[in-house]
């Protein structure tokens, strides 16, 4: 079973299009792995062994199909995408057993790639969250160490992935939920450009800003995943209609880093860092100067307002994306009400839990009558600031560099009671969804302190995800990395 | 003169005829089975997402461009956010601080000649569902079929100055939608709503007076006598010393008054804000002179232009252009029968009082313009009288037979010769010799009595004139 589960997605895809694997054995290798991990990582909201298997054999018997760039690979996804196999619940209580009779685009392209689904990802309710705390069902833990976080909203699926149970999750970023949590668990974690990959089927959060991207053990890895969920979907109005590059090919072409530059900003590289994360992210920038990279400093003025923009832009929004949750069509109803007024109060607070009520709160003050100007379009405009400050930024770099959180995973239970806090742990990470860019977070190595992984942050212009990869790759190839997490036993 | 002027502006919804949805693709079709008409996007289901029907768009443009707005080339979808059942989302998608269209007119003839009205803005929205409240059973009901179907929003200046100028206003404003085929302009089912702004301010002050918003109202006539009540009753109001409240107020169609909404209307935070799920509408300027270059005419072009060129009274032709498809129905029957006035006549007189007895559009009508166009050409022939041509005419009108069909099935042809007619003049004579004495006696107002009776032994068949002749002969 190790030699199976440690493999990568890529190698893995490899041996089951060659036959030299079973895509029976491959599922059952995950299966018992996640038997014998589950009870620790809590990483799953749903699974359904008996139709993979099943499935498995179907596809044994019918033979490999070199088309299918996933035949056969066993992956899961983030709760918040809707399946027809499975329910959708978003990690809240309030869409306990909402079974969807339609498909995210994502999952469709996902399943029609040949990819075997093995289940749904815990997450933070609604995907409001930096640590998964804030799921209705249970709490994730960190594969490296149980005590601790294993990050938000997409935690489920970076403890999923780094602890072996799948090849690959997809998760979604709306301030940093893929990168964060792929931080903190020591994988890779891509939120590609708004736009690049269809929202349709998300349950929305932050429509604007929401993204779903790719959630591996290796860059190569989220590479492929990126070729198979890419590219516009009528569905979707804000999906681009741009062509999709081989982003697997792109890797092929560069080995080092000649010739690139890539800007540090001031601003992320200061404030806040804990000791081991700054020498990891510097060890991981070394790296790049090493493979020929010409770093130079540059300046994000407007960085210091992008949390607070962020988050009056995410809440204004969920508070509107939310209100369909209100007992009458479908989820939870409470049912003890006398009247309209009465089901809808108690129905939403009742069904939703303290954080997402308190963002709808929020969002609702920031949009209503004599706030709005001082609250939602100001952050608009910073958020056009902040971009701007990227456009700037990119007409001399290729890239930029920046840490993802200011420390490591944190202790379960341990700011949780400390909102603002836990906001501001998306200090690094909310700017690129303000601007739409894609950003990729690559294990550097384990902090010196804590023994916890540490990730850096790759950023690129619009719709240059290859980019990322690419210099992601020749970084993670001159990096110790993580190795295999420490805390499973 | 009442020392009180009068102001009105309306808002105006009209439900656009696309095949589907404004955000999705189900059919808009009226009618049907409760929620036949939806998918996951109509339901507000976790995750689904608009996707904008373009065919709204340029039905949208098209009526802008009829009212001489502005097309902005660049306009936004907001979310309009309240709570209610039958609105799964939770919010409405509208259109707010930067609309499709603005600054457009629209001439009105009323009772003092033309007159030109402001167009604010005209927008695009979604409409709602149904909510059904069970009058046996304490449970209600929700419909989502209406849930999506595009509307076109039309607001007007407060420029009318009487509840008639804000009836030929809608009606304007309802022939052009017909005109363009965009809307079925049909207010008793709701595809053609409105709602008015009413105030009053002392004749020549030009700050307004505290208006109320009416609505409820689901036909010309409602809005003409809903109008007239609340102009009635602000001025009361005022003249009394008291104050106009700012309120929505519904119109009470069995008593003919309009009433507060009282506690129900709470003041609404919709917390608009730009819909995240739609980029901006950027409209390409080659495709609006497109559409321009396509528009059909329009009801005050296509009036002027009956009056000149057809010679026909301007009462006549604005009811004759008031409806695009009764005004292709006279032009296509003048294009067969050149006898304008005398079809004009034929339509406005027996065409239109059928129509409105048995409760029919033109569209739903089965006689053809070729049929009204034969019939006229028979009387005018002398095949058929006037008379007889009335009863052809309700035969071909129910049956959509030819009219020569049915005057020959049953006979009806004119009697014109003279000698068929003698013979029935010499019998009327023969049976009635005492009035034909007192006839010659000078008790001239007999003539009625034979002609009566000539015509009623030929069941109608008989040429007056010829009878006349011959009557004349005989009898001096």
């Amino acid at each position: 079973m190790k030699d199976i589960i440690n493999k990568s997605l890529l190698e893995i895809s490899k041996s089951l299009q060659m036959r030299q694997i079973k895509v029976r054995e491959v599922v059952e290798a995950c299966f018992d792995r996640i038997d014998q991990t589950e009870p620790k990582i809590n990483a799953l909201l749903c699974m359904d062994k008996e139709s993979c298997l099943s499935r498995a054999l179907e596809m044994d018997k019918s033979g490999p199909d070199p088309d299918k760039p996933l035949w056969g690979v066993p992956i899961t996804v983030k709760d918040v995408f809707c399946t027809k196999e499975f329910p959708t619940t978003c990690g809240s209580k309030i869409l306990e057993n909402f079974q969807p009779c339609y498909e995210a685009t994502l999952v469709e392209k996902l399943k029609n790639a040949g990819a075997v689904i093995l289940g749904k990802n815990n997450m933070d309710e609604f995907a409001m969250g930096s640590s998964t705390e804030n799921s209705a069902y249970k709490n994730s833990r960190n594969p490296w160490n149980l005590e601790c976080v294993p990050g938000g909203s997409s935690g489920g699926s970076a403890a999923s992935v780094a602890a072996g149970q799948c090849f690959a999750s997809v998760g979604t970023d709306t301030g940093g939920s893929i990168r964060q949590p792929a931080a903190f668990c020591g994988i890779t974690g891509l939120k590609p450009t708004y736009g690049r990959v269809s929202r349709f089927g998300l349950v929305a959060f932050g429509s604007s800003l929401d993204q779903a991207g790719p959630m591996t053990r290796t860059v190569a890895d989220s590479a492929l995943i990126m070729n198979v969920i890419s590219g516009h979907d009528p569905k979707d109005s804000t999906s681009a209609s741009r062509p999709v590059p081989d982003f697997l090919a792109a890797l092929e072409k560069r080995q080092d880093l000649k010739g690139m530059r890539i800007g540090l900003p001031t601003q992320y590289w200061m404030e806040g860092l804990s000791p081991e994360t700054l020498e990891s992210c510097r060890n991981a920038v070394d790296a790049a100067r090493d493979a020929g990279a010409v770093i130079v400093d540059v300046e994000m003025p407007h960085a210091r307002f992008g949390i607070a923009a962020y988050y009056i832009i995410a809440m204004a929004e969920a508070s509107s994306n939310l209100a369909r949750y209100d007992g009458v069509k479908y989820g939870v109803r409470d049912k003890s009400s006398a009247d309209l007024q009465e089901m809808y109060r108690k129905t939403r607070s009742r069904a939703l839990g303290e954080e997402v009520q308190r963002r709808i709160m929020i969002g609702t003050y920031v949009l209503s009558a004599g706030y709005y100007d001082a609250y939602y379009k100001k952050a608009a405009q910073i958020r056009r600031l902040i971009q701007q400050d990227y456009l700037r930024v990119f007409e001399s770099c290729d890239l930029v560099c920046a840490p993802v959180t200011p420390s490591p995973a944190f202790k379960i239970g341990e700011i949780i009671d400390d909102p603002l806090q836990m906001y501001l742990t998306d200090i690094f990470t909310t700017s690129l969804n303000l601007a739409g860019m894609p950003g990729m977070t690559i294990p550097v190595g384990l902090g010196r302190d804590t023994g916890l992984p540490v990730g850096v942050q790759l950023i690129a212009p619009a719709f240059e995800e290859a980019l990322t990869l690419q210099a992601g790759q020749v970084m993670e190839n001159a990096l110790p990395g993580v190795g295999t997490p420490t805390g499973l036993g | 003169m009442s020392r009180h002027e009068t102001v009105i502006g309306l808002e105006i919804h009209a439900q656009l005829k696309t095949e589907s949805k404004i955000f999705c693709s189900c059919s808009t079709r009226f009618g049907g089975e409760p929620n036949e008409n939806t998918c996951p996007v109509c339901f507000g289901m976790p995750g689904v997402l608009p996707v904008l029907n373009k065919k709204a768009v340029e039905y949208g443009i098209k009526m802008a461009l009829a009212v001489d707005c502005r097309i902005n080339s660049r306009s936004i979808f907001a979310r309009k956010n309240y709570f209610y059942p039958d609105l799964p989302k939770g919010y409405q998608i509208s259109q707010y601080e930067e609309p499709l269209a603005e600054h457009g007119r629209i001439s009105i003839l009323s009772g003092d000649g033309e007159k030109v009205i402001g167009i604010t803005r005209i927008h695009m929205e979604e409409d709602a569902g149904k909510s059904i409240h069970s009058s046996t059973e304490n449970v209600s009901y929700v419909d989502l079929n209406r849930t999506g179907v595009p509307l076109l929003e039309i607001v007007s200046e407060p420029d009318m100055r009487t509840p008639r100028e804000a009836v030929a206003y809608l009606k304007a404003l309802r022939g052009i939608l017909l005109y363009l085929e965009i809307c079925d302009g049909n207010m008793e089912e709701g595809s053609f709503r409105c709602d008015a702004n009413v105030s009053i301010r002392p004749r020549g002050q030009e700050e307004y007076g505290t208006r109320t918003e009416i609505k409820n109202m689901n036909s010309f006539r409602h809005v003409q006598k809903a109008l007239e009540y609340e102009v009635g009753r602000q001025i009361d109001l005022v003249e009394d010393g008291e104050k106009v409240v700012q309120e929505t107020r519904l119109f009470d169609v069995e008593k003919g008054v309009t009433r507060s909404m009282r506690g129900k209307e709470e003041a609404h935070d919709y917390r608009y804000f730009p819909d995240p799920d739609l980029t901006p509408l950027i409209i390409d300027p080659d495709w609006v002179e497109i559409l321009r270059a396509d528009l059909p005419e329009l009801p005050i072009a296509r009036q002027k232009r009956f009056v000149s060129d057809y010679s026909l009274p301007d009462a006549d032709a604005l009811v004759l252009t008031s409806e695009k498809d009764l005004a292709d129905f006279f032009e296509t029957a003048v294009a067969e029968y050149n006898q304008p006035k005398k079809i004009c006549n034929w339509i406005m007189g027996e065409l239109l009082g059928k129509l409105n007895e048995r409760g029919l559009s033109i569209s739903g009508a089965k006689i053809t313009p070729g049929q009204l166009a034969a019939l006229v050409r028979l009387v005018d022939e002398d095949k058929i009288s006037g008379k007889i041509a009335k009863q052809v005419f309700v035969e071909v009108f129910d049956k959509g037979i030819d009219p020569e069909k049915v005057v020959e099935e049953k006979g009806l042809v004119q009697i014109s010769d003279s000698s068929a007619l003698e013979a029935v003049v010499d019998e009327v004579l023969g049976a009635h010799p005492d009035e034909v004495q007192r006839y010659k006696d000078g008790q001239k107002k007999l003539l009625g009595f034979f002609v009566g009776r000539i015509i009623k032994e030929t069941k109608g068949q008989a040429n007056p004139g010829v009878v006349n002749k011959i009557r004349s002969r005989k009898l001096g």
